[in-house]
């Protein structure tokens, strides 16, 4: 038996920003949530089920918030699913909604990501004194930047690349209302005379530290039909994992990645992923990322992601524009950051993406990673719904 | 290569600690400040009921609910567990009863500490009260605890605002978690050899790579390994960033670099910091050797040895 198709029918997301101190957790998601149920014209009665991700429990110190959300989210008699997979967790909880649709489990699915990076400290969170060991890292950031380091020596990629890609996203958060940066004043000459934190990552090629939440509706074929926006289609989606270290892994363009891609391609059958996506949103929180995953994603062959960035291809009027949105580097309440890869995804395909929309998008990548360059979950969604 | 002697299994206590902060919403703000002013209160459902401790969405409608009610002071024990030995954090010293307080007027239970002399002075169906605690900032623990106080039941609330002067929008809800952390076998052994300042790793025996430090498995092949190997102790930075970000509980200047190093016969780079070199003269095929400190656990960080850079090829495997 074939699977049933996936349409997403509502998106919905805080306005992020760096502490929301006017909502409890609770107050925070429901915003999300209500956005996205009215993006669908539905209502709490219609959704079946709830699937919740969120970074580490450490990240908030909410252990358990499936648990803590359930009548926020109208959850009560009803079955709620918490999804974990560090930061990518956004992407993996959309493809668990997903898989229950295509599995015809339930037919319409209310999915929600969520982050409130104020009321804890993610550095402490990666940090903590483990008895017996070294402490010498400096959070995310210190953990990268060799990787980093590692790309410019492999690709030979000029020292400003990094700061083209900086530079991109936070002009391309200056068409979103919700991305938390909009630093109008904002230069190319800024960013790179901005401190380096942990050479070769500058200050402002980092994501902020952000509070905020995203939820999607997802349909089958019947709540598509009855929806009263277009919905955007789910082509192919997976996940992939492999160790945080282990002799012969490649930080730079991750196995786990390449494979989660071709899955995904095979999926939605493309063969040519430069001229057949449109636009892309990836999960870039330091900003080197993005050529390093056009090359993990095939974007670009090996050595050559940052030549798309130089040339401005990825610009949001390039042939590829890459996190129209302002990505992660603009907006990162962690938790959710890989769910909005998925729903920006959807709003351009669906033509809903505003100011940043790009222009006749029919189909586009959402990708997030996790941990340490070690999960990673992708969707491809389209205008069309796919054939059969 | 003679096996190395089975070695102690190393465990420590390990606190995780941390201050969180809880934005409270309108909801949890009004009922906090209320127990700070000795007033308490729940919220009224869509069908009527009177919910405390208070939420912001109605659980049968999911609607948002707003409607506060101000509801007694006393009330009737539904259920108890009897706490005969209190722990740190708890809400008394001494034995009590952890009870389900159903204060007149509200429809559900707050959990809470009933003070009482023993666990035969307990019933289900008593009546207590409320205790207040003497210096109240607008927390749960502004209630002190529950205690015996007989009077009639008073079922009515009265509906209330929710408005108070200077309301608490939020809280510090400080959490920890004690473990005793191990880090195994593999780990010991390889923490053990450290103290003879010998760096041991494992070699897996499908794959042949060198795991260090090691972990007592191949994460590759999902077989165990058990043969020691010595590796270093001279080694190859591979690759490495200059740290410009204090760290609140390290003891370490900055700028700094974090590298990482593949020790000579190692098949992974472990992490440490380059010193002995000006920061910025570190480079990606430096040689360095480990420096020890009187005491230490682990080389204080990797020197230059002074011979020759490294060619790429020799370690673009090992980033």
């Amino acid at each position: 038996m074939s699977k049933e198709p996936i349409a997403v029918v509502g998106v919905g997301q805080t306005k992020h920003t760096a502490a929301r101190r006017d909502v409890s957790i609770a107050g925070l998601v429901r915003e999300a949530a209500l956005r996205a149920l009215e993006d669908a014209e539905l209502t709490w009665a219609d959704i079946d089920a709830v699937v919740i991700g969120k970074a580490p429990d450490f990240f908030e110190g909410v252990m358990m918030p499936e648990l803590y959300l359930a009548d926020a989210l109208g959850a009560v008699g009803k079955p709620m699913l918490r999804v974990h997979t560090a930061g990518s967790v956004g992407g993996s909880t959309a493809l668990v909604a997903a898989n229950l649709v295509a599995a015809r489990v339930h037919r319409t699915v209310l999915t929600l990501a969520f982050e409130k990076q104020s009321e804890s400290n993610a550095m402490w969170g990666l940090s903590l004194p483990i008895p017996f060991q070294q402490p010498l890292l400096a959070g995310a950031g210190g953990f990268f930047a060799p990787h980093v380091r590692a790309y410019i020596r492999r690709t030979g990629a000029p020292a400003a690349i990094g700061s083209l890609v900086a530079y991109k996203d936070r002009r391309n958060a200056l068409r979103n209302p919700y991305a938390h940066l909009h630093e109008k004043d904002l230069t190319l000459e800024k960013v790179q005379a901005s401190p380096m934190l942990w050479d070769p990552i500058r200050y402002s090629e980092t994501c902020p530290s952000s509070d905020g939440a995203c939820a999607m509706v997802l349909a089958d074929r019947a709540g598509a039909a009855r929806a009263p926006r277009p919905p955007a289609w789910v082509h192919g989606g997976a996940m992939r994992s492999e160790p945080t270290l282990f002799a012969g892994k490649d930080f730079v363009s991750p196995r786990a990645g390449q494979d989660c891609a071709a899955d995904v391609y095979r999926q939605a059958g493309i063969t040519d992923p430069r001229r057949e996506i449109d636009a892309v949103e990836m999960y870039v929180p330091f900003s080197w990322y993005e050529p390093m995953w056009l090359e993990n994603l095939g974007f670009a062959a090996e050595g050559e992601g940052w030549k798309l960035t130089e040339s401005g291809v990825t610009g949001i009027d390039g042939d590829l524009p890459v996190n129209p949105s302002g990505g992660v580097l603009s907006t990162n309440p962690i938790g959710a950051s890989g769910m909005i890869r998925f729903a920006e995804a959807a709003l351009q395909v669906r033509g809903r993406a505003g100011e940043h929309q790009v222009e006749g998008a029919r189909r586009a990548l959402g990708h997030a990673y996790g941990g340490g360059s070690q999960f990673f979950s992708m969707w491809l969604v389209a205008a069309e719904p796919p054939a059969g | 290569m003679t096996p190395a002697p089975a070695p102690e299994v190393l465990s420590a206590p390990l606190a995780v600690e941390f201050p969180f902060t809880r934005s409270l919403g309108p909801v949890q703000s009004a009922f906090l400040t209320g127990l700070r002013e000795r007033t308490v209160l729940g919220v009224r459902t869509a069908d009527g009921r009177v919910l405390l401790p208070p939420v912001e969405y109605d659980p049968v409608t999911a609607e948002e609910i707003r409607d506060l009610v101000e509801v007694g002071t006393a009330g009737t024990v539904t259920t108890w567990a009897w706490n005969p030995a209190p722990r740190r954090g708890q809400p008394l010293t001494t034995p009590f009863a952890w009870a389900l307080v159903r204060l007149d007027g509200a429809d559900t239970a707050l959990l809470h500490a009933l003070d009482a002399p023993g666990p035969d002075a307990v019933r289900t169906g008593m009546r207590v009260r409320v205790r207040w605690a003497g210096e109240r900032t607008g927390a749960i623990t502004d209630i002190a605890c529950f205690e015996p106080y007989e009077s009639e039941p008073d079922p009515r609330g009265a509906p209330h605002d929710g408005e108070f002067a200077d309301p608490v929008r939020g809280i510090v809800a400080p959490a920890r978690l004690d473990y005793v952390y191990s880090p195994g076998r593999a780990q010991s052994r390889y923490i053990a050899a450290l103290a003879g300042r010998r760096t041991m790793g494992e070699r897996c025996p499908s794959c042949r790579k060198v795991y260090v430090p090691p972990r007592g498995a191949c994460p590759t092949c999902g077989v165990a390994t058990e043969e020691q190997v010595e590796v270093g102790p001279r080694g190859t930075v591979t690759t490495f960033c200059i740290v410009n970000i204090k760290a609140k509980n390290l003891d370490i200047e900055v700028p700094y670099v974090y590298a990482h190093i593949a020790l000579d016969g190692a098949d992974l780079a472990l992490h440490g910091r380059i010193g002995g070199i000006p920061y910025d003269q570190v480079r990606m095929g430096l040689r360095v050797e480990p420096v020890w400190t009187e005491g230490g656990r682990y080389p204080d960080h990797y020197r230059p040895t002074g011979e020759p850079d490294a060619d790429y090829d020799t370690y673009k495997e090992l980033l």
